[in-house]
Formats: C-alpha cells, structure tokens, sequence
C-alpha cells in the first residue's frame, strides 16, 4: 500500500466528494478533467500538500495536468519530497 | 492581413468543436415584450413564424419588465435626463437620479450605502479586489456564479471553497484562515440552478464566531424573497448583518440591466474608488435609472407582486409533484425538474415548445455532469391559467418519455447518463 496516494486519495474525497455522491476515487479518476475538483478548489489542495510534507510548489508547477489524478499529485509530490 | 486563412480555420474548427459537443448556444428571437406571453422565433433566420408560447425561462419574478408604470417612468426619464451620459460616473456620468436610486435600494436593502454598477457581473467583477488584499482570504461556496467565480480571479486574496452549503466545512475553513488578516464568506442567495437558499443565519453566525465578513449575491432574491421581498438576508432574519450585498437591476427589480454593491460604508466608498468596471465604463443609462426608481417604488409600496410570485410557486412545486416529476425540493421561484440525462433534458424542452411553453434544457458544464434538468422559473406575471396550461405540457411530454412517477434512479436505468 502506498502510503503517500493513500493520504491523497482521502483528502481528496473527503474535501471534495460530495454527501450522497457516490462516485469511486481511485488513483487514476480523473479529478479536474472529471470534474471533481475544480481550479479554485485546486488551491486547498496545494496547501494541504504544503503543509502535510512540508514542502513548496511553485505555482508554475501546480498546474491542472499534475493535479488530474492521486497518482500524478503523488509524482509531483515526491518531486519535492522524493522520500514520501 | 493579420487575420489569416489559418487563423479564420482555427476559429472555424474551434466552433464545429462546440458544435459536436452539443455545447453550441443558439438564441431565439423574442417578438414581444418580456412577459408570461411571449412570441418566440426559433430557429432564427429561416423564415420561420414566430409561436406565441408560455414563458417559463425569465428572471422577471415580479413582472415589472413590462410593467406600465415602469415604462412610464422609463419614458419621462428619457425626457427629463436624456438618452445618454457620455462620461463615466466620477468625471460627469453621475446624474442626481443615480444618487437617489443609490439611496433607494440602501435604504430596501437595509444596509449602509450602495452603489451602481453597469451589471452585477460588473459589480462582482470588481469588489473583491477593491476590498481584499493578498493577506486575505474569500472562502466561497462551490456553487456560486460564474460572475462571482470571475471577480474572485482578479483579487489577489487567497481563495479557498466550502462544499455547496456545508456549514460543517465552512467552519473547518474558517479554522484554517484564522491567520489571515480578514476572511470573506462568499454566497449566492439562491443559487441559480437549484434554486436553493444559502443558510445565510448559520453563515453570519459562523462570521461572528469566527471573525469573517459576509459576502451574498442576491440577484434571483431581490424583490422577491423575505416576507417584504428585501432578500434571503430578511428571510433567514439576518438584515443588517451582511457586509456586502450585490444584487442585479436585470431580474425581478425590472430587468432592464444594471446592478449594485450594497453594504458597509466603507466597503462600498473603496468600490467608489477602486472598482475598476464602476471606475472605467458608463454607469446605468438614466432611461433605466428612471424606470428602476419606479420599480423600488413599487415593491416597497406593496407585496402584492411578490405575495402573488409565491402563490404561483406554491401551486407549480405542487402541480410538478403531483403530476409525477422529480423536482428539487425548495421555497424559491427557480423550480428544476430533474431529467439526470442531457438528450433527454433536450428532447424534453423541444416538446414543451411543441406545446407552446417556453423552458430551457440544463446539462454538463452549465449543471454538474448527470445532474441534467429544465429550470422552470415562475412569475408575479403568470396568471393560474398559464400554470394550468404548462402543467398540462408537463404532464403530456412526462408521459411521451414515460418518467411520470419514476426516481431518479428510475429515469437514470431508463435513459442513462
């Protein structure tokens, strides 16, 4: 089990599923192209990022492509954190 | 010639995209003044006769877009003040009539000060920017209107978002932002495509624990909700308590256009001097100043229009739910019936017109994917008989597809996703 998509996937689901939606995160569902998460909302994920490993991500890189997934925010995070 | 072959082929394949995508909006023609009756072109431009049709699409809950008075007015205006202004407000755009329109909506809106703007997208548009700054944060609900969505982006506030009318999360939020040097809660006051009101009392209560201001767009409210119409803010018995109100001059309060931030002093005096579409475009043309200061006159003389809106909306929730359709649960003019499919919302809305009413298909990116639907709205200007005959369209096109009486779960196994 991977720890890292683990803690992603259930911030990602609790922050951003609705109550009464039903639909299935797994480490592939598409988040902003699915439309679960969307630009603005993609702030309160980067600093949760932030914040829970304790590290920065430029803005250039928080890009809508890095956060499409838990697998791709997972990359992105162990770019600045490889041991996550 | 700088727009190229293959720039014109970019912007052709661009719009044949949308075009594929269903995503393509057509306007019909209207041959009438706005009302409960209107003659309705469509398709455009094929010599095809206008149909005289029900409307069941308009933001005119109060029927005062045509109202006689209000055109009256409208027209005395244009002789008392002219046609146009030819100046932006702080140079000599602002007429003494724009002043007191200012006063008359401070004064219906409970607040301390307002101050027009050429829309309410112009309004949002700009007052977050002029009232936040970088060690802020807008903490908004995640349905809130595209205008708001807009404004949001110009400010250079953090921004963050609550799940759509939490009060669990939004305090969770406010926890967070406890750092900032000022948090702005971000609200419609009914949303547009529920219809649905924001808990304004929870929200304001939630404002003072936690040290925030309170923001609520009360376009689809004003005139009409609140035992005397002032908004959700009377309705939820919080008047006074809201730090910025915008509100459209396009929906119940005539619909002509124009709109307005409302609030703090202060707040409302920064706008004056930052708001960037107050400061550099035309202000409300006096023709329209005129007729809307006939308008406040109006709803503040009487509740008859706004008490007759709520009657029509009383007996339609109830005619939809008798007839077997799945409609969203509320107390607001805006009433969705529920269709989850996006060809069946389409389909469904051709029929209506088929049948002589006038009502709009919703589907994904408008409403969230599967939520597809036809937003019904109700008038001051429907009589019974329009109702009657809707709901009667309603019922003969719910048969045609066979979802009388089904769940969602129902319709979703009969026609998909």
């Amino acid at each position: 089990m991977d720890e890292l998509k683990k803690v992603v996937r259930e911030y990602v689901v609790r922050e951003y599923i609705e109550d009464g939606d039903d639909r299935e995160v797994n480490d592939t569902t598409p988040l902003i192209s699915g439309g679960i998460v969307d630009s603005f909302s993609m702030v309160s994920l980067k600093r949760f990022l932030e914040r829970k490993f304790q590290i920065q991500i430029p803005d250039a890189q928080a890009t809508p492509e890095a956060f499409d997934s838990v697998a791709k925010i997972a990359e992105l995070v162990r770019r600045f954190k490889p041991d996550a | 010639m700088a727009y190229s072959a293959t720039a014109r082929e970019s912007y052709q394949k661009d719009l044949q995209g949308m075009r594929d995508a269903g995503l393509f909006k057509e306007e019909r023609y209207i041959h009438a003044p706005q009302g409960a009756d209107i003659e309705v072109e469509f398709p455009v431009g094929q010599g095809v006769p206008p149909k005289r049709v029900i409307n069941m699409c308009a933001n005119n809950y109060l029927g005062l877009s045509s109202h006689p008075e209000v055109v009256a007015a409208a027209h005395a205006g244009l002789d008392y003040r002219g046609y146009g202004v030819s100046s932006v407000r702080f140079i000599c755009g602002t007429q003494d009539i724009h002043r007191e329109l200012e006063v008359k909506l401070t004064e219906f809106l409970g607040t301390e000060d307002t101050l027009l703007f050429p829309s309410c997208m112009d309004a949002n548009a700009g007052v977050f920017e002029a009232v936040l700054s970088d060690q802020d944060v807008m903490i908004s609900d995640r349905l809130v209107h595209a205008s708001i969505v807009d404004g949001m982006r110009l400010c250079k506030a953090m921004q963050d978002t609550y799940k759509h009318s939490d009060m669990g999360h939004l305090e969770e939020k406010l926890q967070e932002h406890q750092d900032k040097r000022q948090r702005l809660i971000i609200t419609d006051g009914v949303f547009s495509m529920d219809g649905d009101l924001a808990k304004l009392d929870e929200i304001v209560a939630l404002a003072e624990k936690y040290d925030a201001m309170v923001f609520v767009d009360d376009s689809h409210a004003s005139g009409f909700i609140g035992k005397t119409g002032r908004g959700v803010h009377e309705h939820c018995g919080v008047v006074g308590k809201i730090d910025i109100i915008t509100t459209t001059l396009g929906k119940a309060l005539g619909g002509a256009s124009g709109g307005c931030v409302s609030g703090r002093r202060e707040l409302v005096e920064l706008c004056r001097q930052r708001a960037r579409p107050y400061l550099f475009s035309n202000s409300v043309a006096p023709v329209i100043v005129a007729g809307a200061l006939k308008v406040m006159e109006l709803v503040t003389r009487s509740t008859e229009r706004r008490d007759k809106l709520e009657a029509n909306t009383v007996f339609w929730r109830k005619g939809l739910k008798e007839i077997g359709l799945d409609i969203k649960e509320g107390d607001s003019p805006i009433v969705p019936v529920m269709l989850y499919n996006a060809k069946l919302a389409q389909d469904f809305a051709r029929d209506l017109f088929g049948e002589g009413i006038y009502a709009v298909g919703f589907f994904f990116p408008v409403v969230a994917k599967a939520q597809a639907r036809i937003r019904t709205q109700l008038s001051a200007a429907h009589d019974r008989h329009h109702l009657e005959k809707a709901l009667e369209a309603f019922r003969k096109i719910g048969a045609k597809y066979g979802i009388l009486g089904l769940t969602k779960n129902q319709i979703i196994e009969k026609y998909g996703l």
